[in-house]
């Protein structure tokens, strides 16, 4: 796929040294510091990250959903369909999240509400964005319900939550997600809650909703397996930074970032067994109390001495591949602005 | 031959159903675990592996002794847990401990990590304050934590840290036998690592058995000796870890396991999924309890219920195809 890339129309979302920090009595939390990547059409990014490195703080940055007051969007853009989120006023963006920007959240028994009828709560991104007559509401509700697979859907309109399994909850929620039809879903870890032959099932039908609609998909895991399922690139997160981009061919064969390296180490996988794991020590760094230079320089069994003092500039390694990390900086002989994130 | 550290025979367990709360009838029962039996070495590791309510929490309650089995008994080198009592049973809630999945909740967080690591040995040991001391100084260290630890709060922790807190409350008695239920799952990647191979460790250090209930089967093929795969209730396949992983018999684990490894997208095609969801264990299916999801399913499974054979050496599979 990716062999033109001079000439591939400009990407559905763009995110450009994004920029979100939490104020606290304990100090300036950089939750997400210079963050830039770009989706296309039909694509799907995972972000993969330990909890707190900044994966679902990106995610809620991209919908204006940060919390507040501690959390702030410092500085960055977000361009969607060449338009700058962070630049629009709060009534477009709540046109933008649900019809255009669609998101799936971990547990689904929190996000539906146990006293709205199923068939309510799927309903509800299509009144509010006035996606469909009246008349024939339930009809598509009925068509959103079937299209994820629940069975008999018409008798279910009337079910409450609690009635459903959690594997058909959390299609439930997908079935609300695509209801608007949007071009972009986040999926923020939707199948950890659910078991393993579920969670199979479920990644089944994303890919197919995907394919089908040409949706694009940001997949927010820690899960290498379902990862690999899904996602056609991946961008690995530490401490607020991507680390490394590549495709996921590339994260399983050509991991060029220490911390990508040990990750994939130090999962129990079930392809091979080995007899320890080259873990990694010591524990990911709090967002209050970065060190300088790179932080993920303390964990690194090849730290050198510019890591502890400098943060390193990405470095492409091919078209979609980019690393930082100084290891990878000295064979690069281009000239480029330190921190930017090239992509063509 | 010895008999093994800890046997289950025939266990099963059942729990009432009721309705109503004054005159509460009873309407039905729930199978929670059905005429299971393992054994378990000492040194080795049993893995329990299966779906939410497959049975394997419950098989660790009647381990721990917080539940009581409804038919069969548990043998704790070769005498009946059933049948003890006393000296017995304190002896057996010394040498038997548990790690939970959570140790923020595992943990009181209103004692200090010396207390909590302590308290077993003064249950279950009697020992005087001074050799507690000492003890908890000592199995910090096993989990390589600072003796000085002691002293403080289990919030001053994270999340690994307070797994090894858990584990060291576990081996302060000299347990021999530790049930691990989910002992990773709520740890990040990095973490995850140094925990397993912490258990290793320990378990090459002193012997120990390990009573591993997962449902991750990337964790349990790296701890477990031996795997016990378990649906609805009933164990579906048990083998040597390597063997069933390497080739797996029952379509349950053919599933399970194809679920787990990492596929590419766009490679999942020829794969096996199975559908449709576990059922309601108050009302299992007829014959096979698998049947229902089985791709292979024949018309015998609906019928007749398989019973767990040994089709090799040390690999049972209770599955008509073999």
């Amino acid at each position: 796929m990716d062999t033109e890339s001079s000439t591939t129309p400009a990407p559905l979302l763009e995110v450009k040294d994004l920029r979100t920090y939490f104020y606290t009595r304990s100090g300036t939390g950089r939750a997400v510091d210079g963050v830039s990547f770009a989706l296309r059409q039909g694509e799907s990014l995972g972000l993969l990250g330990e909890s707190g490195c900044g994966k679902s703080m990106t995610s809620l940055s991209i919908l204006r959903l940060v919390p507040r007051p501690a959390g702030r969007i410092v500085s960055g853009q977000v361009l969607f369909r060449g338009r700058d989120l962070l630049r629009i006023s709060e009534q477009d963006m709540r046109r933008v999240r649900g019809k255009e920007i669609a998101m799936i959240l971990q547990d689904p028994l929190s996000t539906l509400n146990p006293v709205f009828t199923i068939g309510n709560q799927v309903a509800e991104p299509l009144r509010v964005h006035g996606v469909v007559s009246r008349s024939r509401l339930w009809e598509r509700v009925s068509k959103l319900l079937s299209l994820v697979r629940i069975p008999a859907p018409e008798s279910r309109l009337r079910d409450y939550p609690h009635q459903f399994s959690g594997g058909m909850r959390q299609r439930v929620v997908g079935a609300t997600a695509i209801a608007a039809g949007p071009r972009l879903l986040i999926a923020d870890e939707p199948t950890t809650s659910l078991d393993v032959t579920i969670q199979a099932q479920y990644l089944r039908l994303l890919k197919e909703l995907q394919r089908e609609s040409n949706l694009s998909i940001i997949y927010i895991t820690h899960d290498l397996a379902t990862l690999a399922r899904i996602c056609d690139r991946v961008a690995v997160m530490y401490a607020g930074k991507i680390v490394e981009q590549l495709t996921v061919e590339a994260l399983f064969e050509r991991p060029a970032h220490p911390y990508t390296e040990a990750l994939l180490q130090s999962v129990p996988r079930m392809d091979r067994k080995v007899h320890r794991f080259a873990s990694i020590e010591g524990s990911p760094p709090v967002v209050y109390d970065l060190p300088p230079g790179c932080a993920f320089a303390p964990r690194c069994p090849k730290a050198m001495d510019i890591c502890r003092s400098e943060s390193p500039p990405a470095t492409r390694i091919d078209a979609d591949h980019h690393v930082s990390c100084w290891l990878h900086e000295k064979d690069e002989h281009e000239p480029r602005a330190a921190g930017s994130q090239e992509r063509q | 031959m010895s008999p093994a550290l800890l046997e289950a025979r025939n266990v099963s367990k059942r729990f009432p159903v009721t309705k109503g709360l004054i005159l509460g009838g009873n309407v039905g029962w729930i199978h929670a675990v059905e005429d299971v039996s393992f054994h378990i070495d000492g040194g080795e590791t049993l893995g329990l592996v299966g779906e939410s309510g497959c049975g394997k929490s419950t098989t660790a309650r009647m381990v721990l002794l917080l539940e009581r089995p409804t038919d069969g008994e548990m043998l704790y080198e070769g005498v009946s847990l059933q049948e003890m009592s006393g000296a017995d049973l304190r002896r057996y809630r010394g040498t038997v401990q548990a790690v939970f999945q959570d140790p923020q909740s595992s943990l009181n967080p209103r004692m200090r990590v010396g207390d909590i690591v302590g308290e077993p040995l003064e249950v279950n040991a009697g020992l005087p304050r001074r050799a507690v001391r000492e003890r908890v100084a000592e199995v910090l260290e096993d989990v390589n934590l600072d003796a000085a630890f002691a002293r403080l709060y289990p919030h001053e922790f994270s999340g690994g840290q307070r797994q090894r807190i858990a584990l060291a409350r576990a081996l302060a008695t000299h347990s021999r036998l530790i049930v691990l239920d989910e002992p990773v799952a709520s740890l990040d990647a990095s973490i995850r690592s140094q925990i397993i191979n912490l258990l290793k460790d320990l378990q090459d250090q002193h012997g120990l058995s390990y009573l591993l209930i997962t449902h991750d089967l990337a964790v349990s093929r790296h701890l477990s000796h031996r795997v016990a795969v378990m649906y609805l209730g009933r164990i579906v396949e048990e083998a040597r870890a390597d063997a069933l992983y390497a080739e797996p018999l029952h379509p349950y684990t053919k599933a399970l396991i194809a679920a787990a490894l990492p596929v590419r997208a766009g490679q999942e095609s020829d794969e096996m999924v199975v559908a449709g969801e576990v059922p309601n264990p108050m009302d299992p299916p007829s014959g096979c309890r698998f049947h229902p999801r089985c791709p292979l399913a024949m018309a015998r499974c609906a019928e007749e219920e398989p019973v767990l054979r040994e089709v090799a050496p040390e690999r049972r599979v209770a599955c008509h195809l073999f």
